[in-house]
């Protein structure tokens, strides 16, 4: 049984991939040191530096990824894709429908995302929603070490476009590099399980649109994505002593939803609490309430998300991310 | 008119001490993510913002403290922002890298390159609120890679905004070298957008001032932009915390831990031919290398001290103004950190 970091799962199963398919190759800002390892088991042809240019290197790889290569780019943050939108919104996630079905671009998107840390409100937004609002990309929240290589692995095989989110708080490197920068005077509320768990031995795919029950309960469903899902199974080990079981859907990908458990599981509880790190307007939590409502499930609802910039004081920050009284909260309104 | 080297050097030693000052908060802890500061560039920013006026507006970057402080923002108020206080300059809910005066028409952005845009549209504004007001991009040499910067100077020169773009440039994007991922000479380009650009020596206080004051006067006069190019240099790299600083200020620390997985990684089978496996370990190791050549250990690179040296020859008043400073700056401290009373 091997144990794995966060984002050393993602790089060996990257690595893993890129063994075997030499059309895989690396860029973005940085990209040379950040994945260094891989650098100098791949060489400086497939893991290279870019330019602070996301419009052009972005949009470069989704060419790229329709002339034959399968670009992985990196973005710093998922925030800057807001600098370079355009070439996921109207190129990458289009080239499918305009071509007749008959062009796609296998492009993967690394990007971290979140908050908890105080890096302000331009730098820890999670902005999933607003992605897979797009028709055409596929996008993936994974919240383990061994779901974050495994879906690394299938965004690798998949014929489209695909984002792939690395939360910060899980991310041994990205926390350690935009936070902690080598200090023992800083702390943050980083769920152990997310961070550092077993992998598998080699790396399989995980189907994409799959997504897990972490935990079974039969009065209230919990779903969320990335670091969300270890809160609100903290929550959900809170409330067992209250005589309330609480279960915990990960639905590891955001787009394409898998509807079909979020129904199961809610038509069993008949309460549903959705954590969601990203906005709470128009985003994957009103999805939810939706997927259920067609199904003609009736159910409690409830949703704990951010509803504002993210401020950049801790205190302010820590209020108005998911955190585990909110989520705690929720629940027991539902219950009543 | 000469530059008043006094004025500029007390501008330059009160920054260099409040983000001193800072530096050992973040490393106390008690500020919690990233920090950009700006050492090393005072003589720039100093050189540049003691020719602005009421009613002028600075666009800044991710390192703005300096600019704001020297434009005139109280100390105290940043020092309280950084700590995430209510009565901070932005309530608590900007950090140094969102710092907004609405008093001095000023923004701040992490977002490299969006200098340009807003320093755009400031100048846009003046044109026609505020004639003879002018407005101030600072940004770094990597962000003259980004497109709304480069799409900026054009409409600026179109339009012929009144605005300075400040490229303050170091040689280094994060980890980067800029050499390896620019293509052209920095000026050419600003030329061939119709800009008129000057290249000065960014630590050197008097240069930076005496370029900017004709752009600025012209800029005011409706002649259009300009732009400057000035070579500095950052003591503390892209943020305090600098992977490849502490590389080399302690390896034994750093090191080990780095050196095995890239080793493993290196020697496993599977992948590349040796040779672009030792390309790739050239760059790793010539990114260290460089940071250990790297001209922030030459004293000669820094501005404050550069500023000073002309001053020496008055020792008595030198004295008395450091130590005003220091006390005030010191005072500021102080009150930053008294708590917020709840």
């Amino acid at each position: 049984m091997r144990t794995m970091y966060f984002t050393q799962a993602v790089d060996d199963a990257l690595a893993q991939a890129m063994a075997d398919d030499p059309r895989i190759i690396l860029f973005g800002e940085d990209t040379p040191l950040l994945r260094r390892n891989l650098l100098v088991r791949f060489g400086p042809r497939r893991v290279r530096g870019t330019p602070i240019s996301e419009s052009a290197f972005l949009g470069a790889g989704v060419a790229a990824a329709m002339a034959g290569l399968r670009p992985v780019v990196e973005m710093y943050m998922v925030d800057f894709l807001g600098v370079c939108m355009d070439a996921l919104l109207n190129h990458a996630a289009k080239i499918e429908a305009f071509s007749g079905g008959k062009w796609t671009a296998p492009i993967v998107v690394r990007t971290p995302c979140g908050g908890g840390y105080g890096d302000g409100g331009q730098h820890e937004q999670s902005l999933w929603g607003w992605l897979a609002h797009i028709p055409g990309l596929t996008v993936l929240v994974p919240s383990t070490p061994a779901d974050a290589g495994g879906l690394m692995l299938a965004a690798l095989q998949h014929d489209g476009p695909v984002i792939f989110f690395e939360h910060k708080l899980l991310s041994e490197t990205w926390l350690e590099l935009l936070g902690s920068g080598g200090r023992r005077t800083v702390q943050y509320d980083v769920p152990a399980g997310g961070t550092k768990n077993v992998v598998p031995q080699k790396w399989e795919p995980i189907p994409i649109g799959k997504s897990v029950l972490r935990r079974a309960g039969g009065d209230l469903t919990i779903i969320s994505v990335g670091v969300g899902v270890h809160r609100a199974l903290e929550a959900a080990q809170a409330f067992e002593s209250e005589g309330i079981s609480a279960g915990v859907l990960d639905l590891r990908t955001i787009f394409p939803l898998d509807k079909t458990a979020v129904r199961e599981a809610v038509a069993q509880t008949g309460r549903l609490l959705v954590v969601d790190e990203d906005y709470e307007g128009f985003g994957l939590s009103g999805e939810l309430s939706a997927v259920v409502l067609e199904a003609g499930i009736s159910c409690k609802y409830a949703r704990v998300c951010t509803q504002t910039t993210v401020p950049y004081a801790r205190h302010l920050e820590d209020q108005i991310l998911p955190n585990r009284q909110r989520i705690y909260a929720s629940a027991k309104q539902l219950m009543q | 008119m000469p530059p008043d080297l006094w004025s500029l050097y007390t501008l330059m030693l009160k920054s260099r001490l409040l983000e001193e000052a800072i530096a050992k908060l973040w490393y106390d802890g008690l500020i919690s993510g990233e920090m950009h500061l700006g050492t090393g560039e005072e003589a720039i920013i100093a050189g540049v913002v003691a020719h602005l006026h009421e009613g002028d507006a600075m666009a800044l970057d991710h390192r703005g403290s300096a600019a704001l402080l020297m434009r005139g923002v109280a100390p105290v108020l940043i020092l309280r922002e950084l700590l995430g206080y209510p009565d901070g300059l932005c309530g608590g809910m900007g950090g140094h890298m969102h710092l907004f005066s609405k008093e001095y028409l000023t923004a701040s952005s992490g977002i490299v390159g969006a200098e340009g845009p807003t320093a755009a549209g400031f100048a846009l504004s003046a044109q026609y609120l505020r004639p003879g007001s002018i407005a101030v991009a600072f940004f770094g040499e990597g962000a003259m890679n980004q497109g709304m910067l480069m799409e900026s100077m054009n409409l600026a020169s179109a339009w012929n905004l009144p605005v300075l773009f400040v490229c303050k440039d170091d040689g280094w994007a994060i980890t980067t070298q800029s050499e390896r991922v620019t293509g052209g000479d920095l000026n050419e380009r600003a030329r061939g957008l119709g800009i008129p650009a000057a290249k000065v020596d960014g630590c050197d206080v008097s240069e930076v001032w005496e370029a900017s004051h004709p752009a600025i006067e012209r800029a005011r006069s409706g002649q259009g932009p300009t732009f400057l190019h000035a070579r500095c240099v950052h003591f503390e790299g892209h943020f305090l915390g600098f992977q490849l600083i502490r590389i080399v200020r302690d390896p034994l620390r750093e090191m080990p831990e780095i050196a095995v997985r890239l080793t493993h990684s290196f020697l496993r089978p599977g992948g590349a031919a040796l040779r672009e496996r030792l390309a790739g370990l050239e760059t790793v190791l010539a990114a260290v290398l460089s940071t250990v050549r790297d001209p922030r250990q030459d004293s000669a690179n820094d501005p404050v001290r550069r500023a000073r040296t002309p001053l020496q020859s008055n020792p008595v008043r030198l004295q008395e103004l450091e130590d005003q400073v220091e006390k005030e700056i010191s005072n500021v401290l102080a009150s930053a950190l008294v708590e917020v009373p709840s």
